[in-house]
């Protein structure tokens, strides 16, 4: 993988609500290049909210988002979404193209590559995630674990500088967890800035460099993960980790 | 004669089939095909625009769509097709000096038709999962490019049966064009064997004329159960590529 020179991630005081519901009250989270920051807290946290106002899928009410210490929000947001890779829950991979085509789609429309060039690319993409012999299926036919892979490599495509993870393998079967996780753990060896809401909280003490616990759209407490799992300070996340755990 | 002779004498003159059917051949499928063609294609482009402004976050465009939709669909086919026949027809003449309602035919059949098309369109493209629209959106595609490459195409699938019914209904509704008076040339199916039936006092043109409207619906359904089948069942899984891909690569190296 190339070296990643840019990809620090900021955002500052963001709040949003949908009509009265205040689902974002002042969030900061700082996420230093080639680091990866996991985000935990229950349901209804806030958490997969907080990654689409980051990427501009919605709209933040205040605040401010930072990519290399510049703010982003006075860009065209479709220019920023294709400097950061996100990966979904439910994959959502575009079912009536095929694999190859799912990975390509993006680098051809608007990367400009021709058709052989975005085929070379996809192919190595697909080759990263270990399903190259797959590129002619349709995602139907794939298993949720080979699927989830497929997403990461249509993100990783784009050559992202920054990956978001929005509970990856929460709808995955509990045999084909560890493939995806293992996979992610491996993007962030490998230096990749990543952004992981997660239920995972061996995968979060594991492999992140810093921790956000979030709860009723608030960040409760952040830090490595040594702190956030062994000496939480507050009652909630105390109260959180004895639930998951 | 018995009334069974009767009936057969009837509806199955086979003489009076065969006198017309030289005429319905070349004059009424010709001209049947070519409006139910003319406004299947026009219905449904039209049906797409409605489609995407009714589903637009511009609340104008919402109620053009919504408003259009209501009045076209809710009217009988008849009343659309007299009014505009008739109605427009002065005008017509005044711009291009032709004194034909066929294309004021075309025009009705259309705007009734896009108003069934359009509502078709919009409950396929509703249906298809809000992630697509994400997912698309996420790559950094603009809204625009999103629906067009991703929910469009996904959405439009699911309704192709839908969409061929309503093209079986454009063929049958077509009959309705006789109402705004045609010339000799200009008549479809349904006018051709009507003439010869009024001309013969007996039936079995229409007879003839009917058969031929079968010969073109009736396949019609049997496509309509065919994509319906495989939009379920999906297409026959192609046997593992591996082989073909690992090969291409090394011709490429």
């Amino acid at each position: 993988m190339k070296a990643i020179e840019s990809g620090t991630l900021t955002g500052r005081g963001l709040h949003l609500s949908f009509g009265s519901n205040h689902v974002l009250r002042g969030i900061d989270l700082h996420v230093e290049r080639g680091t990866t920051a996991s985000v935990i807290g229950p349901s209804g946290s806030g958490k997969s909210t907080l990654l689409r106002v980051l990427n501009r899928l919605i709209e933040p009410d205040q605040g401010d988002i930072l990519l290399d210490g510049r703010s982003v929000l006075k860009d065209n947001p479709d220019e920023l979404r294709r400097r950061i890779g996100m990966v979904f829950q439910q994959f959502n991979l575009f079912p009536h193209k095929t694999v190859l085509e799912n990975v390509t789609l993006a680098l051809r429309k608007l990367r400009g590559m021709s058709a052989d060039e975005a085929r070379r690319k996809g192919l190595a993409q697909l080759d990263l995630v270990g399903l190259k012999h797959k590129a002619d299926a349709r995602p139907g036919n794939l298993s949720g674990g080979q699927q989830q892979r497929v997403a990461i490599a249509r993100a990783l495509a784009m050559d992202p500088e920054v990956m978001f993870f929005d509970e990856a393998t929460s709808a995955l079967d509990p045999e084909l967890v560890k493939g995806v996780l293992a996979l992610m753990a491996d993007l962030a060896s490998a230096g990749m800035t990543m952004v992981v809401v997660t239920h995972e909280m061996g995968f979060s003490r594991n492999v992140s460099d810093t921790v956000t616990f979030m709860d009723a759209g608030v960040v409760v407490e952040s830090g490595p993960p040594a702190a956030i799992f062994d000496d939480p300070r507050t009652a909630r996340l105390r109260s959180f980790l004895s639930d998951v755990l | 004669m018995d009334a069974f002779e009767q009936l057969g004498k009837t509806f199955f003159d086979w003489e009076a089939m065969a006198a017309v059917l030289p005429d319905l051949l070349t004059v009424g499928l010709p001209n049947t095909l070519l409006l139910a063609l003319a406004s299947g294609v026009i219905g449904t482009i039209v049906g797409m625009l409605l489609a995407i402004m009714g589903i637009s976050r511009n609340r104008v465009l919402r109620w053009i769509a919504r408003i259009y939709t209501d009045i076209f669909r809710g009217l009988p086919a008849v009343v659309i097709i007299l009014l505009i026949g008739l109605g427009l027809g002065p005008i017509l003449r005044q711009l291009t000096g032709s004194t034909s309602p066929y294309p004021l035919g075309i025009l009705a059949l259309s705007l009734i038709a896009s108003a069934y098309i359009g509502e078709i369109f919009r409950s396929g493209i509703q249906s298809v999962e809000k992630g697509q629209l994400e997912a698309t959106r996420a790559l950094g595609f603009s809204y625009g490019s999103s629906m067009r490459l991703v929910v469009i195409p996904q959405g439009v699938r699911r309704v192709l049966p839908a969409l061929v019914n309503q093209f079986i209904a454009l063929i049958k509704e077509s009959s309705l064009i006789y109402f705004i008076g045609l010339v000799a040339s200009e008549r479809e199916l349904f006018r051709v064997g009507n003439d010869a039936a009024s001309n013969t006092g007996n039936l079995s043109p229409l007879i003839a004329a009917g058969v031929l409207y079968l010969c073109l619906t009736i396949p019609l359904t049997h496509l309509v159960n065919f994509i319906d089948h495989r939009l379920r069942v999906g297409r026959k899984q192609k046997p593992e590529l591996e082989d073909l891909t690992t090969m291409s690569e090394g011709a490429r190296a």
